[in-house]
């Protein structure tokens, strides 16, 4: 079956957008992405006729709204196969996934002397909370290291696992640099040490089918707008077991039981996680953008991607002074690259008045740029809606800035 | 092809991108302050050679676009011979140039600089522009300190 580009093109209203007088590419969707007609409705839909708080209310409305976020959960469950709805935790982001395991499972569980293990193409989401706790209980950051094309090295990850090791949190597809970990290899390593994995899924999500319980990580962690979703919303998964011995992150509304003066008892999951009112609507969101997903299937927007990406690498390399930022032999569909002395940011105002979408900066993964020594890289990134006609409009952007600066 | 952006990347702006000026580490200097702009990564350090309140000299090393590393290019030579009273009176005048509160630039009073007020309609770009002279501002007050945009 073909890829059905023109109608998944036609689905979303901002690509007809110009920008600057010309036609939007956008390719900053590494950074968060665009949304379809089917999520934007999801939310009118949702404010126009069904809308109250959920978990509440006997009233109508109540139960209404309260039946489509349940149903999201029910979703994100399938969709990346969770063995139960009790496992999938809403949160605001992948950010806020990591912060609630470092504070709850990580407090439980990580003592002085401890070792933690991430790895040299983390996202600083996925460092800053663990550089926290382990500063607080006087415990160790591990770092695994990166060969240049950005490539994690097993044997030196490998050797890092000891009795000491009590977690490894990883990326699943690095932002900056589009590295597709070998994530099986890295948690049967773990596993056979006793020691838990945490996925940062929040790039691969969007790029791959993900199926939690084939992996066997015991923590999966995105966020929804980089889901064809709404921002404000993510994703903690986490092995059942796991959740019900960790104690609750905040405390309020939702996640109780009984409250009295004296004590209070906590929800079972997955609500012992999510105090206060959440994010309803962004949710029931989230939902529409599975649902909207799954009329394509994953597979067919990986393979579409992957074929993206080949042909962008190509014609990337065919310009004199690009390097290529991230050259992993398995890699999701990103092109991080710098263009001698010009200035990421120079790169990114000029291809902007083209109409052309992409980020300049350090991708908040300072450390991966203090590795390739550069201040910052240009990032263009692909998604489900891109074009081989949209690759040609950017390289022919940057050739022609090159030729500007002389 | 980039014809929107000729007001803001002007050939000047080129030319001091490729060939900045006072681009060196001064020795025997009076004042030393590091700029930094964490949004972008550019980073700058700024050396001022004073005699009494004169800036006799200024030179600076770092790395950043086109337009900051133009921008403290400019900056340097327009700064050599002025006292910290003139410099500091030519701060607020780029200030208000760049930041576009103002219709009417005054473009005796900011020479030379007048090309890079371009960067008003581009508002992520500012800080580009204004970095070099935010790390001024700070010699001028002796802060020996990094300073930072954000």
């Amino acid at each position: 079956m073909t890829y059905p580009i023109e109608k998944i093109r036609a689905d979303f209203p901002i690509l007809n957008e110009k920008i600057r007088n010309k036609p939007l590419v956008y390719l900053d969707n590494a950074a968060s992405c665009q949304k379809p007609q089917a999520v934007i409705d999801s939310l009118v839909k949702l404010y126009s006729h069904d809308y109250a708080n959920v978990h509440r209310g006997v009233h109508t409305l109540s139960m209404r709204s309260t039946d489509l976020f349940e149903a999201a959960r029910e979703k994100v469950k399938t969709f990346i196969n969770a063995a139960s709805e009790k496992e999938v935790i809403f949160v605001r982001g992948a950010t806020d996934a990591i912060n609630l395991v470092a504070q709850t499972y990580g407090k439980a569980n990580i003592h002085a002397g401890d070792e933690i293990i991430i790895t040299a193409m983390e996202h600083h989401s996925n460092i800053v909370p663990w550089q926290m706790l382990c500063e607080e209980k006087g415990a160790i950051l591990k770092i695994a290291p990166m060969n240049l094309a950005g490539e994690l090295l097993m044997p030196e990850f490998e050797a890092l696992l000891n009795s000491k090791t009590k977690l490894v949190s990883v990326v699943h597809m690095s932002n900056a640099l589009g590295t597709i970990n070998p994530v099986e290899k890295i948690i049967e390593l773990a596993h056979a040490q006793n020691i838990p994995v945490l996925l940062d899924g929040a790039q691969a999500i969007p790029h791959t089918p993900v199926n939690v319980q084939k992996l066997d990580c015991d923590f999966y962690v995105f966020s929804g707008h980089k889901l064809y979703a709404p921002t404000g919303v993510g994703v903690l998964y986490g092995k059942q077991s796991l959740l019900e011995a960790m104690p609750p992150y905040q405390g309020g509304g939702d996640m109780i039981r009984t409250v009295t003066f004296e004590k209070s008892t906590y929800a079972g999951l997955p609500h012992k996680f999510e105090a206060g009112s959440p994010s309803i609507a962004e949710v029931i969101g989230l939902g529409a953008a599975i649902d909207y997903l799954n009329t394509i299937g994953m597979e067919a927007v990986a393979a579409h991607e992957a074929e993206l990406l080949v042909y962008a690498t190509e014609q990337a390399l065919q310009i004199d002074g690009l390097k290529i930022i991230g050259e992993a032999k398995e890699k999701g569909a990103i092109l991080s690259f710098t263009l001698g002395k010009i200035h990421p940011h120079d790169i990114g105002t000029m291809l902007d008045s083209l109409g052309i979408a992409i980020r300049a900066g350090h991708h908040c993964a300072m450390p991966v740029m203090d590795f390739y020594k550069v201040p910052a890289t240009a990032r263009a990134s692909f998604a489900m809606y891109n074009t081989k006609a949209e690759i040609d409009v950017l390289i022919l952007g940057i050739k022609n800035l090159i030729e500007m600066f002389g | 092809m980039f014809e929107d952006l000729r007001d803001l990347y002007q050939e000047v702006i080129f030319d001091h991108n490729r060939n900045p000026r006072n681009f060196y580490i001064m020795e025997n200097y009076d004042r030393m302050v590091e700029g930094f702009n964490p949004l972008c990564g550019d980073r700058l350090t700024l050396f001022l050679k004073m005699d009494g309140d004169i800036i006799t000299d200024a030179s600076f090393q770092g790395s950043g676009c086109a337009i900051s590393t133009a921008s403290v290019s400019l900056m340097t030579e327009i700064v050599k011979g002025k006292t910290e009273a003139e410099a500091e009176a030519l701060f607020k005048t780029f200030h208000e140039m760049t930041t576009g509160k103002d219709e009417n630039i005054n473009f005796e009073a900011v020479g030379k600089l007048a090309v890079l007020a371009g960067v008003r309609e581009y508002p992520a770009r500012v800080k580009c522009a204004t970095l070099a002279w935010h790390t001024l501002d700070a010699a001028l007050k002796n802060e020996q300190q990094s300073i930072s945009t954000e």
